[in-house]
């Protein structure tokens, strides 16, 4: 049994199957990647794990602990964090807040009433959020409003509030869209550097040049369902898979 | 029985203003997607519109009959209003019915003052945080209202109900119950069934236009609409207009009941707005039912009976009920999904 | 080591404030608003305004009820003084209490909602508030008349330390010290630069920085593994307090305590106060605070005659004109006047005046490195 274990979740949206019947069994210390046409579901299997949608039937366990029917934070403290298709970052507050507020949820808890110590007194709170700005690159733009930033640097501030925390399962829903060649390739680079480091990672991506640096598994999606799963080389011959992803083109 | 049939009719009338009134404001957030603490202010100058024409209608034309002196020697002055001067009988009906007939000046006075408030101030907060449209509209209800003390001063201003419906009816006798138990103002039975009338006629208007219909859309799907490439900017500008009418019809109607001051609007904004979260932010059949909802409770709430037992009830009844449904039902009785809920 | 002190710019401001309260009396008077009745009003209403905006500049929940704990700290600061003792000092403790405590409940149940369901909750809860104390609640609250001291309070404290106030009714004072006038003021002046520094601490620190995440983006706060319920009540609860002291403050300069006090036209002025000055900055509301008020002041003794005398130079026609437009801003129409101001502070001026000092010094700043570059350039 994997860390991440998704057991017969189905989710309607009206007259819409948005998930149907999907298993899934991610193991610990894997890159495991979703492919899928647009709208095959992958966004929403991704909110039934962080509990922004809850599924109305099936399981969905972390580590032994089902993550349904419990809070976002809740979640979150238990090490899942996630990257949203459209980046969901702190617009107001600078890159460096940005960074440390994750870095204060990881140390301090879901809540602690800290009203006396000043932020600059964290020291090692401020050097760890830097640490990790530098890490992904926007270390020079610390003290900017992140509303600022453009959208492929927003990603990667969003990633660093992810990764600030030390997670063991990270999310990330199509994490190199909007970005430049060049910028993909440095972040591709920043991700095996995270699965070197044994963090889980489940990524949703549309550029299969990501897709296939990265994954060492692949759950295809189609119409809410799981229509394949497997290696990488073999998915790209899998001819069910081209039939729906594709309408039948080489992959 | 009687007593209960009386609370029921007792709130009716006051029902239908809050329903009227928190129709406008839901079509205002529901097509806009604005907060409008103004809208009271519009009530209140509806009811001012009433007091106006009754005043210019009243002018009195004074003449001195020399045959008749008075107790001072001097001649009699005669007073009489020009319109029974010019138009003699048809003049005093006119006065009599003073408020009904303000409607016809209400109406295109309302919808210009709604189109100007559109154009010239709220189009610009369409983009902005509620917060922001909160807040600009409860400055422009003030400022609205100190106009209105500044040119009527400060004290209600009563305005009579035309003569027919000056009195009471004994509704018991209608039911077959003894006369006498369940007696009720007539002008509120009114008041009643003009609300009816009015919340008939705003719907058959969404329901049966195309206008309408588009605008139905408008408060369904708001982006898409605009990206079909229909003009909303006009609709919206006529949308509010008519928001603001019947939040006027509403005022107007109501000032033989409750004589109207300046700060009217203000004391049933407060009430409208529960009533419209509590109907369900963005559901026009919602606003309705819980208008006269609300308006049957208070007046439940005000019996002695009931008072006797939770004291202050009648002073709270309202926003206890808004509590308890925000809390149980947060989409309030008819609400839909994500309506207002950043 | 953690050190506790505030950087240099926030120990600059902390100094400012306390410079400008406790020599308030000297700098007010060129503007005609160095006497201790004002004064008192700028501090205490600062005071609330300061805890408002710790709500609602740095969590953006936009309540319209925060005059209820004006109010119930009003009438805490009066039953104090009517059953233990006329020190102020247990009267402003029990009126903070009071304040917390009452938000706590109220704070717990409206933020279950968010949005504009936030606020019309808040505005519920302050509207029951004032209709109970006028009606129901009149053996507490005195109804309409308001609450006040009689000389046959019992004054338990007092009369335990043996301290008769004889047959005048008596007025609250800090172990001998009368708390109206001058010393009343610096009594709140000192509680205000207490509070003024306390809110100091709290945006600066992790707190305060959960409260700002919670406007900017609650949802990823909440996936970033942070409650934010807790935070929005704790915010909720120190800005009940901050007004409960308040309305504790309002009842010793003078002690008595009405429902008009809880109205909710109360709550929008702070929300006003707030937003005039600039919402979620430190000096904002205490700026807007005073504008207020010193406006109200100033505006509202105008009347026709001195309006006249301050027209006197223009021909009469004219000075009649004036006089009558005028007049309408004046006097009895300062809230016109009011309401003017908030639309167009709402409109041209979001961030409030801090955000106009900004731009304004922005501009300056500009003009001379402009002039300085040009300067430099011919010289060069
Ligand atoms: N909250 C919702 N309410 C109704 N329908 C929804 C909702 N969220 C998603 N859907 C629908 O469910 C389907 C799956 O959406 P989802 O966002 O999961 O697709 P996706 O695989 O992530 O696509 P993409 O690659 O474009 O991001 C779509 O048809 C979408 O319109
Ligand atoms: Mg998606």
């Amino acid at each position: 049994m994997g860390i991440l274990s998704v057991r017969n979740v189905n989710k309607r949206f009206g007259g819409l199957k948005a998930l149907d019947d999907v298993n899934l069994e991610v193991e610990a210390g894997t890159v495991h990647a979703i492919i899928g046409p647009n709208g095959a579901g992958k966004s929403t299997l991704l909110n039934c794990f962080v509990g922004r949608l809850e599924p109305d039937s099936g399981s969905v366990t972390f580590d032994g602990m089902s993550l349904l029917g419990i809070k976002p934070h809740e979640i979150n403290q238990a090490g899942v964090s996630r990257v949203f298709q459209t980046p969901e970052i702190f617009g107001d507050l600078t890159l460096i807040e940005n960074v440390m507020i994750p870095a204060f949820a990881a140390r301090d808890g879901a809540f602690t009433l800290n009203a006396w110590g000043l932020v600059t007194t964290h020291g090692e709170i401020r050097a760890r959020a830097l640490a990790m700005l530098t890490d992904v690159g926007l270390a020079d733009q610390a003290e900017r409003p992140a509303g600022q930033l453009s959208r492929g640097d927003k990603r990667r501030l969003e990633l660093a509030i992810c990764l600030v925390q030390n997670p063991k399962l990270l999310l990330l829903d199509e994490p190199t869209a909007g970005m430049a060649r060049a910028d993909t390739n440095n972040a591709i680079e920043l991700m095996k550097r995270i699965a070197g480091r044994g963090v889980t990672m489940v990524v949703i991506e549309h550029d299969m040049h990501v897709v296939f640096s990265l994954a060492e598994k692949i759950t295809v999606l189609a119409q809410g369902a799981v229509i394949a799963e497997d290696k990488p080389e073999k998915i790209k011959g899998n001819h069910r898979v081209q039939e729906a992803y594709l309408g039948g083109a080489q992959l | 029985m009687d007593a209960i049939l009386l609370q029921i009719l007792n709130g009716l009338d006051k029902g239908g203003a809050y329903a009227l009134i928190a129709l406008g404001l839901t079509i205002t957030f529901g097509t806009l997607g604005v907060v409008n603490f103004a809208h009271g202010a519009l009530f209140m100058l509806g009811a001012f519109c009433a007091v106006s024409v009754k005043a210019l209608l009243s002018l009195e034309q004074v003449t001195e009959d020399a045959t008749q002196l008075t107790a001072w020697g001097t001649p009699l002055e005669v007073r009489v209003p020009y319109v029974e001067s010019w138009f003699g009988d048809f003049g005093t009906v006119l006065l009599d019915y003073s408020v009904p007939v303000s409607i016809l000046v209400a109406i295109p006075v309302m919808l210009l003052i709604g189109v100007v408030m559109e154009r010239g101030l709220i189009r610009f907060f369409y983009k902005r945080p509620h917060a922001d449209q909160i807040l600009v509209t409860f400055g422009l209800a003030i400022v609205l209202q100190e106009i209105v003390k500044g040119a009527f001063g400060a004290n209600p201003i009563p305005q009579p109900a035309p003569d027919v419906a000056k009195g009471m009816i004994d509704f018991g006798v209608a039911v077959g119950m003894d006369a006498g138990n369940v007696v009720y103002p007539m002008w509120r039975l009114v008041y009643f069934l003009f609300s009816v009338a009015v919340i008939a006629g705003v719907f058959a208007f969404l329901q049966f236009t195309t206008f309408g219909m588009v605008v139905r859309a408008g408060m369904a799907d708001r982006e898409t609409v605009g990206l079909l490439g229909i003009d909303v900017d006009r609709r919206f500008t006529i949308v509010f207009g008519i928001a603001a009418m019947v939040a006027g019809l509403a005022g107007l109607m109501y000032t033989p009941i409750l004589s109207p001051d300046y700060h009217m609007g203000m004391d049933f904004l407060v009430l409208s707005f529960v009533v419209v979260v509590v109907g369900g932010m963005g559901s026009l059949p919602g606003a309705v039912a819980a208008g006269f909802l609300l308006g049957i409770l208070q007046s439940f709430a005000s019996m002695n009976e009931v008072k006797s037992i939770l004291p202050g009830i009648d002073q709270i009844i309202i926003y206890l009920i808004a509590v308890i449904i925000l809390l149980v039902r947060p989409r309030g009785l008819m609400g839909r999904k994500g309506v207002m809920e950043h | 080591m953690r050190t506790l002190t505030l950087s240099r710019n926030d120990l600059i401001l902390l100094a400012g404030y306390t410079l400008v309260v406790l020599g308030g009396p000297i700098i007010m008077a060129p503007l005609g608003a160095g006497y201790p009745d004002l004064l008192q009003k700028f501090v205490i209403f600062g005071i609330f305004a300061v805890g408002f905006n710790i709500l609602f500049g740095l969590t953006g929940y936009l309540s319209f009820g925060h005059a209820a704990f004006l109010g119930i700290g009003s009438y805490t600061a009066v039953w104090s003084f009517k059953l233990l003792t006329m020190n102020p000092l247990p009267a402003i403790v029990l009126a903070t209490l009071l304040g917390g405590l009452f938000a706590a409940v109220i704070g717990y149940i409206c933020l279950r909602r968010t949005g504009i369901y936030f606020s019309i909750l808040t505005l519920a809860f302050a509207q029951m508030s004032y209709n109970l104390a006028y009606s129901v609640l009149t053996p507490i609250t005195n109804g309409e008349t308001g609450l006040q001291l009689v000389q046959s309070d019992p004054r338990i404290l007092d009369a335990a330390a043996g301290r008769d106030y004889g047959a005048v009714l008596p007025s609250s004072d800090l172990f001998g010290i009368p708390m109206n006038g001058y010393p009343g003021f610096y009594f709140c002046g000192v509680v205000s630069i207490v509070c003024f520094y306390l809110a100091i601490r709290i945006f600066r620190s992790p707190f305060g920085l959960m409260l700002r995440a919670i406007k900017s983006n609650q949802n990823r706060l909440n996936y970033t593994g942070l409650n934010t319920q807790p935070y929005a009540l704790a915010a909720f609860v120190v800005s009940g307090m901050y007004a409960g002291l308040a309305g504790g403050l309002l009842a010793v300069v003078d002690p008595l305590a009405g429902a008009e006090r809880m109205q909710w036209t109360a709550s929008g002025e702070v929300v006003l106060m707030t937003i005039l000055g600039g919402a979620g900055t430190l000096l904002g509301p205490v700026i807007g605070a005073g504008v207020i008020k010193y406006f109200e002041n100033i505006f509202s003794a105008f009347n026709e005659g001195i309006l006249m005398a301050a027209f006197d130079f223009l021909p009469e026609p004219i000075q009649h004109l004036m006089v009558n437009v005028t007049s309408l801003f004046v006097g009895e129409g300062w809230h016109l006047t009011l309401g003017a101001l908030f639309m167009v502070i709402v409109i041209f001026l979001p961030g409030g005046l801090m955000e106009g000092f900004n731009r304004l010094s922005a501009l300056v700043a500009g003009i001379v490195r402009g002039r300085r570059d040009g300067a430099s350039a011919r010289g060069a």
